[in-house]
């Protein structure tokens, strides 16, 4: 394990993929296959910091070779291995309830017996060990907006209400900026035909 | 008169509107809703072997291995669930036991997968890998050692290899290969010292082999080889210290070997001068008790008692035990028979657990059925007493919209809102929420389930599909709506349809069973004389609103069902119309068929008809393979037949019922991913019709490899495969698009109906077609893929996608949508096109499952509900789960969220404002007058 990345970046869950150096990523098999053995790490401290989602458990961690080939489960300290596989490019799957992983591209070269390399198929990034870490926190469901007055106002009543407001208030504000002349006018027709009032509406609505 | 409207108070207004819209486009649910439309029943299968633990404290658990390839940790008094895990179809699990009292062993993949998992969570311990030869039945043996915290040693013996691997860390102790010729070790024993190892192996048929070796380096300590005169089955138990009760090959009679120093000496039993009534094949089972064995055939367990080498008595015998614990042994000093019988009544109280439970982890098929109409009118004084709750309920959730409810009020919202006895009623409801969910399983049973709560309403294990005496094992087949009443024939219940085998053979006769939908009575029962291949559901009803079924025999030869007059004379007037197609996937060929009148052998059964290939499409086998054939749902209905797009321009579907989508892959990519390089493998997609036989669309996809899923709604097609270049998942969309009135472009006529859409559409005349198609990118890899059905199909279309890791996303079609460019016209933005991204979003928020997981998911579908907005979505697999979809949100109805409280506050508020005004505007006009 050389450079590791600060836990902070590892909280922000920006770059999830990690530490370098060359573990023994490999095993020459005892007869035809190779065995591809890595870790997964799942940080406790993603998940305590942010509250929220499943605890971390590696009891339902399963790692997928070949889109379902071969299954295995991952150890308490997150080590797995897959035994007995071919030569060739294969593909490494892990589902794990909460979290968000990339496939892995592993190449296990025929001529240079030994030979592992990895990548992750979502962000192409080469990985010199076979960790595997969360691209991301997956969270189910949306977060309860607390209450507030915006979202009050945003309802049909909020809006209904806010039209009302306006109207009350508004309205006989623009209708100062009018012109006077206009004004003037406007009163004059008033005068001929006159407008009912509103208590008079109900009134004649009564009747 | 009131001043024109300024445009910045329209603005506002529009601002307002706006912000109104955007708040409603939010998607998810919150995690307060789980529970509250969907959900979610854990299973294990059946039960093939238990063993039973208990703990000197603490609850008592049993450790189980179902045929679902499940091991679970279970809790003897309650059943519930501590732990399961269930494992892969490809790395089946043969034995189970138990280690130090802390750890299960389970020995998988034909002897190679040695796994040890801690007993109070779950959580896998060591895995080991062992090198074996497939072709022998392994064998797991652990050495009980009576002393605390010392390792005990796991022993697995295969073929002539023998294993003994630490308990503790998994690491190979010793291993030992036995030299002699063609030798199997069939049994692994212990001495009482615990400190030498029986090895039984059988070379040849007859000839025994008995190795003693030391427990702890693996050395031969002794060898002794005996000829037998009868072969032996290779089963054998180790009785009292030097005598040896071994199985004959026709499982008839017993062999006692006592071992005496360095010979041999033997003596023949046969079983029916013990037990009566031998049915079945009798199995030997282990039980560490001093000159007591335990014989298990059928349906009745003995116990037998040893008397010298001689003979045996037997002691008891105990009728249908479920499940064996192999594991219980008998330390303490115990009466025999009393612990027996509290053995088996536990045995009893485990299959108790499974009876319902054994069924429902192995659905086959699924279809709906609604409920009874509610009869009788509510009464007043119920709705007065619903009233008032129903307020309560209201002020008690607003307060906790408004963030005033205590925890325990919080509380009290949760509980009112799970418990809505409304969701749960035995009869059909406005909205269609409310209805049955009948499963078919693999054992041939019919359940019914409730889908408000999940719960059973019947369940029917047909006996037509019951193994029978005989030893034929029949198999469920499909299950299908067989009488839906409408209209005049209301009163009736409606029927079920099921379709079986009498054997697994395709060739074997057929069977038919009709259920009444609401109790689940078999109503009618059938034997065919032919056998089932193709079962085909027709639209066509007859008087009794009966559906009639075509059932296609190996011979090719279809059946009409139900037998009435009426069904055949109605099928004649359509039969000139009928097509059906085969798939063969062993002869890569793909087949269209029409029927025609009577039968070549029986020509007095018209109700049999003969058919007629007409076309045929072959592949070549050496460059593609059948990998996957889809079709639309048969109940899928489609709203609109065109389609505007941006410009105003009009591209119409192009839809018929006979699209068939096909895909082939080339013979290296059939394989699993590793195994083929991307020049040698492609994988061509077809989209074909089905009554003329016609390609309208291939395209080749180079680097492409299976396996292949499909999924195939309205005019289009989606499809996952995987990438070899690019080494990743890839989604693949085709639209096809009639391009043939591509000329008829009246929006206004189509708007008012006046189009000339009526125009007959004949799959006989050569379709002008425009297709379209796109790939994207997606992570997972996918088990199943299924659509959402709406009743009118207006709601937009989601595509629910089973992934790897249980969980089912629903991925809305917009985002498969050929036409998505890297940058969109300002029309195509506001025609709610995305721009195209080269991978398909995976947003949490939209697994349907949400942090649930239906294990070894196998199978979703969607059932249309009443309201349009909405679908049920059923997934099943290991697990079962239901929940209601709306993929374009509830826009017809308002949502269990929506405030009436707020509603009436609102109202009130406005009353008040009415008569405020009303008095003040008085108030100023007196004033007015006296002035």
């Amino acid at each position: 394990m050389a450079v590791c990345i600060p836990r902070l970046l590892l909280a922000l869950f920006a770059v999830a993929l990690a530490c370098a150096g060359v573990d023994a990523a490999y095993q020459p098999g005892a007869t035809e296959g190779h065995t591809i053995a890595g870790r997964i790490k799942i940080d406790a401290a993603i998940t305590s910091a942010k509250g929220f989602g499943l605890p971390a458990k590696t009891s339902n961690t399963k790692v997928i070779l070949n889109g379902g080939q071969r299954v295995t489960f991952a150890r308490p300290d997150g080590y797995f291995a897959f035994h007995n596989v071919p030569a060739g490019t294969h593909l490494i799957e892990v589902s794990s309830l909460g979290y968000l992983f990339s496939p892995v591209r592993v190449d296990i070269s025929a001529r240079n017996p030994g030979h592992i390399q990895a990548a992750l198929t979502e962000t192409r990034r080469v990985l010199n060990e076979l960790v595997l870490e969360p691209l991301r926190e997956e969270q189910y469901y949306e977060i309860r907006e607390p209450f507030s007055v915006m979202s009050l106002l945003k309802s049909p009543m909020g809006l209904m209400l806010g039209f009302m407001v306006i109207m009350v208030f508004v309205m006989p504000k623009m209708m100062e900026n009018i012109d006077p002349e206009e004004m003037k006018q406007a009163q004059e027709q008033m005068r001929n035909s006159p407008v009912p009032s509103f208590s008079s509406l109900l009134a004649r609505a009564n009747s | 008169m009131a001043p024109p409207p300024p445009r910045h108070l329209l603005l506002i207004l529009l601002g307002f509107v706006a912000a109104a819209s955007l708040a409603t486009l939010a998607a998810a649910m919150y995690e307060d809703q789980v529970g509250l439309a969907d959900w979610h029943q854990k299973y294990i299968g059946k039960v093939k072997h238990a063993v039973y633990h208990s703990q000197k404290s603490g609850r008592r658990r049993v450790v189980v291995l179902t045929e679902e390839n499940v091991i679970a940790s279970l809790d003897l008094r309650s059943g519930d669930i501590f732990w399961r895990h269930v494992i892969d179809k490809n790395d089946p699990v043969d034995q189970l036991s138990l280690s130090l009292g802390k750890y299960a062993v389970t020995l998988s993949s034909g002897g190679s997968i040695l796994r040890a998992w801690s007993l109070p969570d779950g959580q896998m311990v060591w895995e080991t890998n062992l090198e074996v030869s497939k072709l022998s039945k392994p064998l797991l043996h652990i050495l009980s050692n009576n002393k605390v915290a010392k390792d005990n040693l796991v022993l697995v013996a295969a073929g002539r290899w023998i294993y003994a691997v630490s308990s503790i860390d998994g690491v190979i102790a010793w291993e030992k290969e036995f030299s002699l010729d063609g030798i199997e070790i069939k049994q692994v024993l212990q001495s009482p010292e615990n400190d030498i190892l029986f090895v039984v192996g059988i070379a040849g048929s007859s000839k025994l082999n008995l190795y003693q070796l030391n427990a702890k380096t693996g050395e031969v300590v002794k060898h002794i080889q005996e000829s037998f005169p009868g072969a032996l089955c290779g089963e054998a138990l180790l009785v009292s210290r030097n005598v040896l009760v071994a199985l004959d090959e026709t499982r008839s009679g017993l062999f006692l070997i006592e071992i005496k120093g360095e010979s041999i000496s033997y003596n023949k039993v046969h079983l029916s001068d013990l037990v009566q009534d031998l049915s079945g094949t009798v199995k030997l089972l282990p039980l560490m008790s001093n000159g007591v064995i335990a014989l298990q055939e059928s349906s009745t367990l003995s116990l037998l008692k040893l008397k010298g080498i001689d003979g045996l008595e037997v002691i008891q015998s105990f009728e249908q035990p479920a499940a064996l614990s192999e594991a219980l042994t008998i330390t303490e000093k115990m009466k025999l028979l009393p612990l027996c019988t509290i053995w088996v009544l536990k045995l009893n109280l485990l299959s108790n657990l499974q009876v319902i439970e054994d069924g429902l982890a192995s659905i086959l098929d699924v279809i709906t059925s609604e409920l009874p109409v509610e009869k009788d009118g509510v009464s007043v004084a119920n709705v007065e007493h619903n009233l008032f709750e129903w307020l309560k309920g209201h002020v008690l959730k607003l307060k906790g919209t408004l963030m005033l409810a205590s925890a325990d009020e919080l509380a009290a919202i949760q509980a009112l809102r799970l418990k809505s006895s409304e969701k749960n009623k035995m009869t059909r409801d406005h909205n269609g929420f409310r209805k049955l969910l009948i499963v078919l399983t693999k054992a041939g049973k019919v359940i019914a389930l409730h889908t408000g709560d999940g719960r059973i309403i019947w369940s029917n294990l047909l006996p037509s599909l019951r193994t029978s005496k005989f030893g034929e094992i029949p198999s469920a087949l499909g299950i299908y709506q067989w009488q839906v009443p409408h209209h005049r024939v209301m009163r009736e219940n409606p029927s079920i349809l099921v379709v079986g085998r009498s054997g697994t053979d395709s060739s074997a006769p057929g069977v038919l069973s009709v259920l009444d939908s609401y109790s689940g009575e078999e109503l009618n029962s059938l034997r065919f004389d032919h056998s089932v291949v193709q079962i085909i559901p027709l639209t066509l009803k007859d008087s009794s609103e009966q559906r009639l079924h075509l059932i296609v025999d190996s011979h090719s030869r279809a059946h009409l069902y139900p037998r009435s007059p009426d069904a055949i004379s109605l099928f004649l007037h359509e039969m000139p119309n009928t097509y059906f197609y085969t798939v063969d996937i062993e002869k890569n060929v793909i087949r269209g068929h029409s029927l025609q009148k009577s039968c070549y052998l029986s020509f007095d059964d018209e109700y049999c008809f003969s058919t007629k290939e007409l076309w045929s499409i072959i592949f070549p086998s050496d460059a593609e393979r059948i990998a996957v054939s889809e079709t639309q749902k048969m109940n899928e209905v489609v709203h609109t037949q065109a389609k505007i797009i941006a410009d105003q321009d009009v591209m119409y579907k192009y839809l018929s019922k006979n699209l068939v989508f096909v895909a082939t892959l080339s013979p290296k990519a059939t394989g699993e991913i590793g195994s083929a390089a991307p020049e040698e493998s492609w994988l061509v997609a077809y989209l074909i019709d089905a009554v003329t036989g016609r390609i309208l669309h291939r395209v080749t996809h180079h680097g492409a490899q299976g396996p292949v899923h499909a999924v195939v709604s309205e005019n289009w097609v989606v499809y996952h495969y995987f990438n070899l270049r690019a080494h990743r998942f890839e989604m693949a969309v085709i639209e096809i698009y009639d391009q043939s009135r591509a000329d008829n472009k009246d929006v206004m006529k189509l708007i008012l109906g006046k189009h000339n859409l009526s125009a007959p559409i004949t799959s006989y005349t050569r379709p002008e077609v425009m297709v379209k198609s796109q790939s994207y990118f997606f992570t997972h890899s996918v088990k199943t893929m299924a659509v959402t059905q709406t009743a009118k199909g207006i709601t937009s279309k989601q595509i629910l996608i089973g992934t790897i890791g249980d969980q089912v996303l629903a991925l809305d079609k917009r985002f498969v949508d050929p036409r998505r460019s890297v940058n969109p016209t300002q029309q195509e933005k506001e025609e709610g096109l995305l721009p195209l991204t080269d991978s398909l979003p995976i947003i949490p928020m939209f697994y349907v499952t949400h942090s649930l997981q239906v294990e070894a998911l196998r199978g979703i579908i969607s059932i249309p509900s009443r309201l349009e907005s909405t679908t049920h979505v059923f997934t099943y697999g290991v697990d079962l789960f239901y929940t209601r979809l709306a993929p374009s949100r509830t826009y017809d109805s308002l949502t269990d969220e929506f405030s009436y409280a707020l509603l009436l506050i609102t109202i009130a508020a406005l009353v008040a404002a009415i008569i405020f005004t009303w008095i003040w505007s008085e108030k100023k006009e007196l004033s007015d007058k006296w002035r």
